[in-house]
């Protein structure tokens, strides 16, 4: 005669330890994750300069010169200026309202160049980028509620409307090198 | 004696936590996916400067990162400003070009986020942009704090 079977316990892991478990590694996850966005001011390179080729002519009227000294003095143009004023003569330049003969021909035709020395400290260059970019800021969010209606970063990226603002007040932007 | 019989639904008032490991484990793994646990050992002191208009990269698959600041030494001190791509210092400023080639071959949307101690002075930055010209990265971004 066969012995009959014993009948087996049924096999379970135990599972109620299972939320425990999780809810650690989740603290763990929570305490070192940094959800950091890298935030910062963007700029475009221009290629390298050919040594034969001459750059291309620019109308005086039309480049503005900010030299920055490495105590934080800004001339503008030749002119001393404070750097509370920076945006204000920026844009006064970039828009021209009076058409001034001194100011840029145009938005379009405007070319800001930034000079500092080489011991001018990173945070003074920043500072003088940041200006310009919020002068170039307010142009467009200007222009793009007078024409759509909404801040300029509202546009849609890529849409004809925001290239139209892009297009009315270029970024254009000279780092000079420094002279040693 | 009339007796008061009190009521009582019949159901359980016992919330069910059979789902609660799964819920956790949802959120473990959405913790687990945006970690990144280990950026990169600084050799630089990096003490980022604030500026208010700024915008966000928001395709960090882009970036790669360049550090300047002032080198760390043993026993707390700091030296000279020097740069810094990836885990090691760099300290020809001519090999950049190279270095930066190769990434941008990896990458060709390459953005090369320059984070500057504050303090540091803008002749080192204006070498290595140099040279980041000649290797055809010119996509930059000044990593900068919001200003508040």
């Amino acid at each position: 005669m066969l012995l009959k079977k014993r009948k087996r316990e049924g096999a379970e892991i135990n599972g109620s330890s299972m939320a425990d478990i999780a809810f650690l590694l989740l603290i763990f996850f929570l305490v070192t994750t940094t959800i950091n966005v890298d935030t910062g001011i963007g700029m475009v390179l221009p290629p390298p300069l050919d040594p034969e080729q001459d750059p291309p002519p620019i109308r005086e009227r039309n480049l503005m010169k900010i030299l920055v000294n490495a105590q934080g003095l800004v001339l503008m143009d030749e002119q001393p200026v404070p750097v509370g004023e920076v945006k204000a003569k920026l844009i006064e330049f970039i828009d021209n309202p009076e058409n001034s003969e001194e100011l840029a021909v145009s938005p379009e035709a405007a070319i800001v160049s930034l000079k500092t020395q080489r011991e001018t400290p990173y945070n003074i260059y920043i500072d003088m980028l940041d200006e310009v970019m919020g002068a170039y800021e307010d142009l467009r969010n200007s222009a793009s509620r007078a024409n759509y209606g909404v801040d300029y970063d509202k546009l849609k990226p890529e849409s004809p409307q925001q290239k139209h603002i892009k297009d009315m007040y270029p970024k254009k932007i000279s780092i000079a090198e420094p002279d040693s | 004696m009339a007796h008061f019989k009190k009521k009582q639904a019949g159901t359980k008032q016992e919330i069910p936590t059979s789902a609660m490991p799964d819920v956790v484990f949802m959120l473990l793994f959405f913790f687990m996916v945006t970690t990144v646990l280990r950026e990169v050992t600084l050799k630089v002191k990096l003490d980022l400067t604030k500026a208010s208009n700024i915008e966000k990269i928001e395709e960090k698959r882009l970036v790669s990162y360049l550090y300047i600041g002032p080198e760390r030494l043993p026993g707390n001190q700091l030296g000279e400003d020097k740069v810094q791509i990836d885990d090691a210092i760099v300290d020809d400023i001519g090999a950049i070009r190279n270095l930066m080639y190769d990434k941008l071959l990896d990458q060709p949307k390459l953005i090369v986020s320059l984070r500057v101690d504050k303090n540091s002075e803008f002749g080192l930055l204006t070498d290595v942009q140099k040279e980041l010209q000649q290797a055809g990265t010119f996509r930059i971004n000044y990593s900068t704090k919001r200003e508040d």
